[in-house]
């Protein structure tokens, strides 16, 4: 698998959010996925987004188009330095909120990708990655 | 004996201004931005001889562009900055004002010089460091403003796009356009429960056509508004879901609980039955005729 793009992008403030949409609807486009799969990762984006704003005191997000074989995807990362989670089949849990949200935003954005992994340790902080492929 | 830079160019710019200005706006005149229109030649050259004037006194404090001799330049080329920002000016035009003022020093230099080498390559060496530095200065200007205008314009967006609209008595709508978190969304959900009770609405109708994304967070804005106008005595139709949002929603596993339509024109037409209202055709459609 070869990474033909990369960029790095803040996630600090709640502009940076919708910058961070943008930003995948542009690669998503540029990578030719269609309507229905650029809104897919678009809201995943944004759900990771805000969750590394808001539980993990603010981050990054690396963004790269990858190229496997003949198939392009983009692939996000989402990183944190922020509290971590304890538990992660938990946090995963549909309707599990501990910040008065929904509770759909992991799961649905793992729903929303063709690939997600998630990683995060107590007081180290947190790290997901998702992919979604033409 | 030999004289240092700010000294040289000093007595350059003192007994050369002339010249220099001429030059100066002679190359101004061939950029893109008097060709555009964007700027009256009469504005340029005031633009040109305030700046000239204020290097030269500047100059009689030395070489240092961000010292203290140097503050109402840095000042007034700032002001021109901020103004072609806001005109639309191309970053390249707009460095260009100050950097187009090298060549004629060099070329003043050259001629009032005289034989000293030394006075010569002094002087060049001062110019193009200062020139460099009041450039780079013009350009920091420029992207601030520049930012701070698409910043000023979302805000303006963001106020501009929450208006309710009365569509019948008893009959609101309220148009969504752009992202609905940050601010925004406290002001809409104020206006329309304002809305409710100011037309004692009976059905809220909530277009959201114009939003890209349709995230938790927004879903629950939603949710949490169409409770609140409940509260007020009013239903809430849903309007403008696209497929691709509809798809999207269910993987994420909200679920509005609201009618939803999937226009605005379907939504009043639920709305103007559920009000006991009918619209109906009070003659034939008009028939075209063929020749
Ligand atoms: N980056 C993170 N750092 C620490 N904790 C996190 C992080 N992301 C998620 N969590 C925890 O996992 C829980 C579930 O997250 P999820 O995104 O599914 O729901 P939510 O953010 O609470 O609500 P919603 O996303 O539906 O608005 C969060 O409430 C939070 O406790
Ligand atoms: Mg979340």
């Amino acid at each position: 698998m070869t990474i033909s793009k990369t960029e790095t992008l803040p996630v600090r403030s709640g502009d940076d959010v919708v910058r961070v949409r943008q930003r995948v609807r542009a690669l998503a486009i540029e990578i030719g996925l269609g309507l229905v799969d650029q809104t897919k990762i678009v809201t995943a984006a944004s759900e990771l987004a805000r969750n590394t704003l808001d539980y993990g005191k603010g981050g990054d997000v690396r963004a790269e188009i990858v190229q496997a074989g003949l198939r392009k995807g983009l692939r996000l990362t989402f990183e944190d330095q922020g509290p971590g989670i304890a538990d992660i089949d938990q946090a995963m849990t549909d309707r599990f909120t501990t910040g008065g949200g929904m509770g759909l935003g992991l799961g649905g954005a793992k729903r929303l990708s063709s690939e997600f992994h998630i990683e995060s340790t107590p007081g180290t902080g947190t790290r997901v990655t998702i992919a979604r492929w033409k | 004996m030999s004289m240092d830079g700010a000294e040289v160019l000093s007595r350059t710019v003192t007994q050369d201004e002339a010249a220099i200005l001429e030059a100066w706006l002679a190359s101004l005149r061939e950029g893109a931005s008097l060709q555009s229109g964007r700027i009256r030649e009469a504005e340029l050259q005031t633009q040109a001889k305030t700046v000239f004037g204020q290097l030269r006194e500047a100059l009689e404090g030395g070489l240092d562009a961000d010292g203290g001799s140097f503050a109402p330049l840095r000042e007034t080329l700032g002001e021109i900055s901020r103004s072609r920002a806001i005109q639309g000016f191309t970053p390249t035009d707009t460095a260009n004002f100050i950097f187009a003022l090298k060549e004629p020093i060099f070329e003043s230099l050259r001629r009032t010089a005289g034989s000293d080498a030394s006075d010569l390559a002094a002087g060049i060496v001062a110019v193009g460091k200062m020139l460099d530095r009041l450039g780079l200065h013009t350009m920091e200007v420029f992207l601030a403003s520049r930012e701070e205008v698409i910043g000023r314009q979302g805000q303006e967006i963001a106020e501009l796009s929450t208006p309710v609209v009365r569509l019948w008595d008893g009959i609101l709508a309220l148009p969504l356009i752009g992202t609905l978190d940050s601010a925004r969304t406290g002001v809409v959900m104020e206006n329309l429960l304002q809305a409710i009770v100011d037309e004692e609405a009976e059905i809220a109708i909530i277009d959201i056509t114009g939003v890209p994304t349709v995230d938790t967070l927004v879903a629950q804005h939603l949710l949490k508004t169409v409770a609140a106008a409940r509260l007020m005595g009013a239903d809430c139709i849903v309007s403008g879901i696209r497929p691709q949002i509809a798809q999207t929603m269910v993987h994420l596993g909200v679920e509005l609980n609201v009618v939803s339509k999937a226009t605005l024109a379907d939504a009043f037409a639920v709305a103007l039955k559920q009000t006991g209202r009918k619209v109906v055709r009070q003659q034939a459609a008009p028939t075209v005729e063929r020749r």
